[in-house]
């Protein structure tokens, strides 16, 4: 009885990660294609995708090692690139029951990314059910994967203009998350207005323009949450 | 390039991306929060989605900004009448296109 549960619980988080597979799949072919222009050997890309699982910083990474950079600072831009990870873990981890063992957070771990956890952080339910993060985590790393192989092996891939539209996928995906949760609470609205334009002024003024995209988000997303917690001090 | 130096990179960038993943969601499992870090918590996906989409989201399909701005009005008026994501995906997805074709010709 208990293990029907948890596989409608896999199932449902398979499903409710099709929109992050839709996304995922055009960025990895495109990424399979660019580690081939820059005449990489097929299995670095292949393992980065299967190891790494982040798409900023394998991309970042392919071409910084076509370049020649030095392998201590492609590893060392690939930790800034990727801490904002850990407020997004600390924020899921409110999420998911005290009872889940040790093992089994460090294996859903490993599938937080930018799309997988704001889909899991803005569900209704208070807890979620491990098995529907791990089918959430499954559906976007087998994308992922399979889009890098795509890109590897069909080097044609999708048709430019379909796959220079479909670089929105994601932000769409965000926007439908977002928008829903900014109509039914001022204080979210509020924290989104202020993280976006803390953001862009992060980007726009040239005194901090050089800051890299990983601390950019760090920062607007702190500070944000921040004012959000001190000027909301009860749920409306 | 040495292959064991490519293994050696690949290892390292994957340690530092799972570290930051898997420290809190392991180390915050018995912990329990101030009330004032819980909200902090609470606002943390707000935020960071907001900062995600904006102001990257205008460069989403590469030089063509008019793409990005037509598939993201399409997005958020589907997300306002909070149709499936699907549809927000797709709507958002086929509004940059319909831009991008039009310039095309």
């Amino acid at each position: 009885m208990n293990s029907k549960l948890n596989r409608t619980h896999f199932v449902e988080g398979l499903t409710a990660g099709i929109p992050i597979a839709l996304g995922y799949i055009p960025i990895a072919v495109t990424f399979g294609l660019l580690a081939r222009s820059a005449d990489l050997p097929f299995y670095i890309p292949a393992l980065m995708s299967f190891f790494v699982f982040a798409g900023a910083s394998q991309f970042i990474g392919v071409n910084l090692l076509s370049l020649g950079v030095s392998h201590g600072e492609i590893i060392l831009t690939t930790f800034i690139l990727n801490l904002r990870h850990f407020l997004m873990s600390a924020a899921i981890s409110q999420k998911i029951p005290e009872s889940v063992s040790k093992a089994w957070r460090a294996v859903l771990a490993f599938g937080i990314t930018d799309e997988t956890f704001t889909i899991a952080a803005l569900r209704q339910e208070e807890s979620l059910s491990r098995y529907f993060v791990l089918g959430l985590n499954t559906i976007a790393f087998a994308a992922w994967n399979a889009g890098t192989w795509i890109g590897l092996f069909f080097s044609s891939g999708l048709p430019a203009v379909l796959q220079s539209s479909m670089g929105i996928a994601l932000y769409a995906m965000f926007i439908g998350l977002l928008i829903p949760s900014c109509k039914q609470s001022r204080s979210a609205l509020v924290v989104a207005l202020l993280a976006a334009s803390i953001h862009s002024l992060i980007r726009w003024l040239p005194v901090t323009a050089s800051i890299s995209g990983g601390w950019g988000i760090i920062f607007a997303t702190l500070i944000s949450a921040g004012i959000g917690a001190y000027l909301f001090t009860e749920e409306n | 390039m040495e292959l064991l130096e490519i293994f050696v990179l690949i290892g390292g960038m994957a340690i530092v991306t799972y570290l930051p993943r898997q420290l809190p969601l392991v180390l915050l499992q018995n912990l329990k929060l101030s009330p004032a870090l819980v909200r902090f918590m609470k606002f943390i996906p707000y935020a960071a989605l907001a900062a995600l989409i904006f102001p990257g989201v205008l460069s989403s399909t590469g030089a063509r900004q008019e793409a990005a701005v037509a598939g993201t009005m399409i997005a958020v008026l589907l997300a306002y009448f909070e149709l499936n994501l699907l549809l927000v995906v797709t709507g958002g997805i086929a509004g940059a296109l319909l831009v991008i074709l039009r310039f095309a010709y």
